[in-house]
């Protein structure tokens, strides 16, 4: 055999081994053809854009319909027909007058347990019993529920979140998170994947830390790197903190549907001065999740069972995905809770 | 046939292979029989061989093969042995510098301990080859250029991996060994020091990289235009400059105004390569140690504008 065949068939080796990996990662990566849909965000020529995909956003508004109100009820209540007075052991939405209260739990059933009905909560020969865990953690949830729509407007807003927002037919949300381990490894002395250099939905597909969320939306870490004068003033922030807070920027990305400049001015990503007006909401965003985590979910450990945890025993918690389903604003911004009044906390 | 090569002539001339000059020293050490390859030929030159290795060289690749195999292995243990998913995920796959907290101590093998004995083994081997081309240029009795340009290359390396890491007191400022996590660290240490593009020195870097590549086509284009008046014979036309030389220099006169000449041409590449890592790398090492955040020192000196707040979109 001559040497140039021996070149030739490796040539063709190769040329078949790197058109096969580039077919892999045209088909893997989950890239996006253009044209995409620009709408221009801030001061002209400076990039600040919102960039949509037109192709995908019927189906995204498919899969992120609201619901409408089965009924309408007749307001407010006296409190002679307060829901307390008429059936026991109601402890949350005790105000209500009886025709809100049973529209609102058959839209909770609609809401959260379409296919197991109110049985999924309540023991049907006792409504009033605590004895299902399910009822309990419901219970904790309006609280929870109610809590954002009074307490947390500057995220919120006047749209409110319901059941819904995150449940969306499935007794637990879809999107939840707990702290992920990774996969297998060799151990032992072998170096370990340090939290990241995987490909997940939650760091966008790079290899950046793929659970920013144990430190920064349970814990309280610091978020931001930056240091605020030009010169070094004793920062300990480092490129590795940077790397963990662009994971969790890859997060908040994917999560809303969204890209750096919706709430960011990338040639200074601290600046508050520069950044879009929707930065301030998303700050917000953050201190609700980690209170929805640290108040709210975590401490019903105790009752809740092992296929409500995660592969470390710690229970199932929200991020952004958890409402926002890769869409800007939950739900399109439809103002479900406003039929509601009780999810209010007012 | 008298036909000239160059990369657009498809004539391969096979004939008794180029041995090369006589040596002083290091001639016995060339090893195997040159061959031709036809598809050599087609993008070069058709002569395989010999090769000269030599101690500096044999070193060299062990050392190098000793880092590309622990980088390696270490990827394939953290997908844990699995073969499919270590071609799968190859190229999200990482050997990660310590955490920032273990400073310039060495730590436990399974968290970065591999990272800084690559780190060693690719640097010897990286100035082992550099002392072999250095060695090599000079047994030829031809200049060091070759060598100068790659130690700015070498500078870059060593800034990124050793230098600022040990000036910033810390290994896990350091870069990753992977392919997209090396990416992201680029990144990620743009964001953490300011955005790196108010860094003058990276400003310098971008534009002699461009500019690398500018000239590189520029010069490979008028060379090619001009080959069929013998332009391709580039270092002939440097002492003894014919009607290619002429018609070149004019054609740039023309079209900009200035023309380098044959000598003075692979001068600007030389250093507009040379440079490119060079100031680059002066740019990481002030990064962090110098200044903290770049867009400030930007704005502090007058580089950076302020635009007006208008938000259009609103939320």
């Amino acid at each position: 055999m001559k040497n140039g065949d021996i070149t030739f068939g490796l040539g063709v080796v190769g040329a078949i081994f790197g058109s096969l990996l580039l077919i892999g990662f045209l088909v893997t990566v989950g890239w996006e053809r253009p044209p995409m849909d620009v709408t221009q965000q801030g001061y002209r020529g400076l990039g600040m854009e919102d960039v949509t995909n037109p192709r995908t956003e019927s189906m995204k508004m498919a899969m992120n319909a609201a619901l409408e109100a089965p009924y309408d009820v007749s307001p407010g209540g006296t409190p002679v027909s307060q829901i307390r007075d008429v059936y026991k052991n109601v402890q949350v939405l005790g105000d209500l007058n009886e025709d809100q209260f049973n529209r609102l739990m058959l839209v909770i059933t609609e809401w959260v347990s379409p296919d197991q009905g109110c049985a999924y909560c309540h023991n049907e020969a006792n409504m009033a019993s605590d004895e299902k865990y399910t009822k309990t953690v419901s219970r904790g949830m309006l609280e929870m529920t109610m809590a954002l729509n009074k307490d947390w407007g500057d995220h919120v807003k006047e749209t409110g979140v319901t059941c819904y927002t995150c449940h969306r037919g499935n007794p637990v949300p879809v999107n939840v998170w707990s702290t992920n381990p990774g996969p297998k490894q060799a151990g032992g002395w072998a170096a370990n994947r340090n939290g990241q250099n995987m490909a997940t939905a939650s760091n966008g597909s790079t290899s950046l830390p793929f659970d920013p969320f144990t430190n920064l939306l349970a814990g309280d870490g610091m978020i931001s790197v930056n240091s605020m004068g030009a010169l070094p003033s004793g920062s300990d922030r480092n490129t590795q903190d940077a790397e963990q807070t662009y994971g969790l920027m890859m997060h908040f990305s994917s999560s809303l549907g969204v890209n750096c400049t919706h709430c960011h001015n990338s040639r200074a990503f601290w600046d508050w001065d520069q950044s879009p007006p929707t930065r301030l909401q998303a700050q917000a965003g953050i201190g609700m999740v980690r209170e929805i985590n640290s108040k709210y979910i975590e401490p019903l450990a105790g009752i809740l069972p092992d296929d409500r945890e995660g592969s470390l025993g710690d229970v199932l918690k929200a991020n952004c995905a958890t409402c926002h389903q890769g869409v800007n604003k939950p739900l399109y911004g439809a103002p479900m809770a406003k039929d509601y009044p009780a999810l209010s906390g007012k | 046939m008298s036909e000239y090569q160059n990369i657009f002539t498809r004539v391969q001339v096979r004939g008794h292979p180029e041995e090369g000059v006589p040596l002083e020293y290091g001639e016995r050490d060339r090893v195997g029989k040159p061959f031709f390859s036809y598809w050599a030929g087609v993008i070069g030159n058709a002569q395989i061989g010999p090769i000269y290795l030599g101690w500096l060289g044999v070193s060299s690749l062990l050392f190098g093969f000793i880092a590309f195999e622990i980088i390696g292995l270490n990827m394939w243990a953290s997908v844990n042995w699995d073969p499919v998913q270590f071609v799968r995920q190859l190229f999200w796959l990482s050997l990660d510098p310590p955490a920032p907290s273990y400073g310039l101590s060495i730590p436990p093998m399974n968290e970065g301990g591999w990272w800084l004995l690559t780190g060693f083994f690719l640097t010897l081997s990286v100035l082992l080859w550099w002392a072999r081309m250095y060695q090599r240029a000079v047994e030829l009795g031809m200049g060091t250029h070759v060598a100068w340009a790659f130690a700015s290359a070498i500078w870059l390396f060593l800034v990124l991996g050793f230098i600022r890491p040990l000036l910033m007191g810390n290994w896990g400022e350091a870069v990753p060994f992977g392919i997209f996590s090396h990416l992201d660290w680029t990144a990620a240490f743009s964001i953490r020091y300011g955005n790196l593009f108010y860094n003058p020195f990276h400003m310098l870097s971008i534009a002699f990289l461009y500019g690398s590549a500018v000239l590189f086509a520029m010069h490979g284009a008028t060379i090619l235009a001009v080959s069929r008046y013998g332009g391709d014979r580039e270092i002939e036309q440097i002492v003894d400059r014919g009607t290619a030389s002429e018609r070149a220099g004019l054609f740039w006169r023309w079209t900009m105004g200035f023309n380098a000449t044959m000598e003075s041409i692979h001068r600007w590449a030389w250093w507009f390569a040379v440079l490119t890592p060079l100031t680059g790398g002066i740019g990481i090492l002030l990064t962090g140690t110098v200044v903290d955040n770049w867009y400030l020192w930007a704005v502090k000196h007058g580089v950076a504008p302020m635009y007006p707040d208008v938000w259009l979109g609103g939320n």
